[in-house]
């Protein structure tokens, strides 16, 4: 129950325009709360009299919490690599891992994956757990949850990352929920807290038009999953030490009870926006389809590629795999050109972490020249050929 | 064929703003609506229901006003509907969403497919689905983009992958979240809206789904929001200025670098 404190109580209002579900409210001279409540705590951070705080029922407690120790991550393998984000995850991994002064452990799933062990290792992890069977060499739900689920609950780890990909959004909120283990999804940041070993999980909500920290004070593991392109990989050391060890998943893999008829890789997607240096971006200020065979012309020039914000996929101009932002890709090029996009926060969040961000945009109030290291202000059918053209001269 | 939809009444995110000088949230104007995502899950029940028969329940846990969403599902094509209401469930994570919602499921009765939308767009988690299937105990797929047949028996169907999709037969019962480009989803017809208008919506509380009080809401969620606040803004830019050719040209003198 959120409960406020009249006395304290200023009726200053800010409460009232920090809640996303209009909850809270100020009549006569305090601050009264309504049945849309969430206990978000917004409200609680917001105000500067201390007036309200959120008062809880007996919590669910786990006694053990000091059983768990080290840090796990869960490479994911699929079509004959290890996806990119397992080595982020190994970087943050590391860091956590030396901060807290325990073991960083990766588990490996797969047919025959063992060959990936020392590139695993020379990532940063200390061990290399590997489940390897003939059942895993496709993902499935209940037979990838099952092996991850007993691993963890015998290994102990007091964090579990994993990818926020198709595969980990799918099977990690199973693990959670089976081991009674929070997870935050999509973090953007993790951090440990000195004073108590915490792990501070932050993320964007609402579309990213606010951001919020997230913890697990009473609950073992901490489980978080990162979207691909936040963290960045360590530096491969070829020279690290770690220990290789053989699951015996044979004992437990189960039969599954998913069918996998078919696996269809789109010619689409086989430029993955998230791999590629330079992104030329176009949204609905192109108007149509066409636009986007000028940015290809001018994402050629750079040895890059396009990408697009939610109106421009929407329109159906281009498709999904080419979106960036809270619900497309997070990509982290050097150079991003934002042609006619606006700068949604929902597009922001995907590409703010672009090393150089252009923005060409006609209106100059548009918030993308908030985020741009370089504007200009104009059409975009007269600014990207000259564009072109000047960058064709400068390359003789 | 007896199917449950799992909605969401949500803000609408997209007018939910955050005021840069005053670090507020400007939620002027924002609307209650049915998660987009949920939208498509109920078009693909109805769908389903249309092609081999049988009923859609259409769900919720929230507030009382969330009794507007499943009116509107009705309006759209769901049999009935039911509200899962107690304050005690303020506050809940997806592990004590996934647990409340698992124990309306089952006090509703038997059911053969749960569907959810791929995510809620307040929070974007996508963690509900899949925790709920794991406390029904079904076999479950998320992000499907296509139905390719239906039987008393299992479900087949396209689910979405990074780079592309996989065609997955899944027996009955099962849980599946869709995304958006699985259908479109179908206006409220008149009669759907008098229906909706009519149906009697059955309100169930923490003790009529038999909940345990330390597992839902704010006491059952082991994660816990401790700050909120904007994010960054970025530092160093630069609005050219001149005629296009000018800007242009100061463009390209930044960029070599990057040739
Ligand atoms: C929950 C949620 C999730 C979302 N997720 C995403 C997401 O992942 N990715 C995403 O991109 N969006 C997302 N959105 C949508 C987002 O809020 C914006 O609506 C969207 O990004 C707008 O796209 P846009 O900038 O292309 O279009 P608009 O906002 O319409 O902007 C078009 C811009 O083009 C300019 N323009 C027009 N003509 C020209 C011209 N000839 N030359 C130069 N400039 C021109 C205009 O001045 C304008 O600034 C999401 C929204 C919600 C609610
Ligand atoms: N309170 C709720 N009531 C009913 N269904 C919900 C609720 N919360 C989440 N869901 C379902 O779970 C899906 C995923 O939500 P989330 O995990 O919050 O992103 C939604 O699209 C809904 O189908």
């Amino acid at each position: 129950m959120l409960i406020i404190d009249c006395d304290l109580c200023t009726a200053c209002g800010i409460c009232e325009g920090n809640c996303a579900f209009g909850a809270i409210s100020v009549q006569d001279d305090c601050a009264v709360v309504n049945e849309s409540c969430t206990l978000c705590g917004a409200c609680v951070e917001s105000c500067p009299v201390e007036a309200l705080r959120i008062e809880v029922a007996e919590k669910r407690t786990q006694d053990n919490l000091d059983d768990y120790k080290g840090i796990l991550v869960f490479a994911e393998y699929r079509h004959g690599t290890v996806a990119p984000v397992s080595f982020e995850l190994l970087g943050i991994g590391r860091k956590l891992a030396d901060q807290r002064q325990v073991d960083l452990s990766v588990i490996l799933l797969g047919g025959k994956v063992g060959g990936y062990s020392e590139a695993l290792i020379a990532a940063g992890a200390d061990r290399v757990l590997l489940a390897e069977h003939t059942d895993l060499e496709q993902f499935r739900e209940d037979v990838y949850a099952a092996v991850l689920e007993r691993v963890i609950s015998e290994s102990k780890p007091e964090v579990v990352l994993a990818g926020a990909t198709a595969i980990g959004r799918s099977v990690i909120p199973y693990v959670a929920t089976a081991l009674n283990a929070g997870l935050t999804a999509d973090c953007t940041r993790l951090e440990i807290r000195e004073s108590d070993g915490m792990l501070l999980q932050t993320r964007p909500a609402f579309g990213g038009n606010i951001m919020a920290t997230i913890e697990c004070p009473h609950t073992r593991p901490q489980m978080a999953t990162v979207r691909p392109k936040v963290m960045a990989p360590a530096e491969p050391d070829p020279t690290r030490k770690g220990e290789v060890v053989a699951l015996n998943v044979a004992e437990y893999v189960p039969a599954s009870k998913l069918e996998v008829i078919e696996t269809v890789v789109n010619d689409e997607d086989q430029v993955n926006i998230q791999e590629v240096e330079a992104l030329v971006a176009g949204g609905r200020g192109l108007d149509s389809a066409k636009g986007f065979s000028l940015l290809r012309e001018l994402a050629d020039e750079l040895s890059g590629t396009v990408a697009a914000s939610r109106a421009a996929v929407d329109s159906g101009w281009i498709p999904y795999p080419h979106q960036v932002g809270q619900t497309g890709k997070t990509v982290n090029p050097k150079l991003y050109i934002a042609c006619g996009i606006s700068g949604a926060v929902q597009h922001a969040v995907g590409m703010q972490s672009a090393e150089v961000i252009v923005a060409i945009n006609r209106d100059k109030a548009a918030p993308i020249f908030d985020l741009a290291t370089y504007g200009i202000v104009g059409d975009l059918y007269e600014v990207v050929p000259q564009l072109i053209r000047k960058i064709q001269e400068v390359k003789k | 064929m007896q199917i449950i939809v799992c909605v969401k009444q949500v803000p609408d995110a997209k007018d939910v703003r955050l005021d840069p000088k005053t670090n507020t949230l400007a939620r002027e104007g924002v609307e209650s609506i049915m998660n987009p995502y949920d939208r498509h899950a109920l078009e693909e029940a109805v769908a389903i229901k249309e092609q081999v028969g049988g009923a859609v329940t259409v769900l919720t846990m929230g507030p009382p006003q969330a009794e507007a969403v499943l009116r509107e599902a009705i309006s759209c094509g769901a049999d009935d509907g039911v509200l899962v209401s107690d304050r005690g469930f303020a506050g809940a994570d997806t592990w004590a969403t996934s647990y409340t919602l698992a124990q309306a499921v089952q006090s509703i009765g038997p059911c053969d497919l749960v569907l959810c939308g791929k995510q809620a767009i307040d929070g974007d988690t996508a963690q509900v689905g899949p925790g709920l299937a794991q406390r029904l105990q079904v076999p479950f797929v998320t992000c499907v983009q296509k139905t390719r047949s239906v039987s008393k028996e299992a479900i087949e169907v396209e689910r979405m992958m990074d780079d592309g999709y996989d065609v997955v037969r899944l027996p009955l019962p099962a849980l599946m979240t869709v995304v958006k480009d699985i259908n479109e989803p179908r206006v409220a017809s008149l009669k759907g809206k008098m229906k909706a208008k009519k149906t009697k919506i059955r309100t169930l509380s923490a003790e009529d789904i038999g909940a345990d009080p330390q597992c839902i809401g704010l006491a059952g969620s082991p994660t816990q929001v401790v700050k909120v606040f904007s994010p960054e803004p970025r530092g160093d830019r630069r609005v050219f200025a001149g005629s296009v050719e000018e800007q242009v040209e100061q463009l390209i003198e930044c960029l070599k670098p990057y040739l």
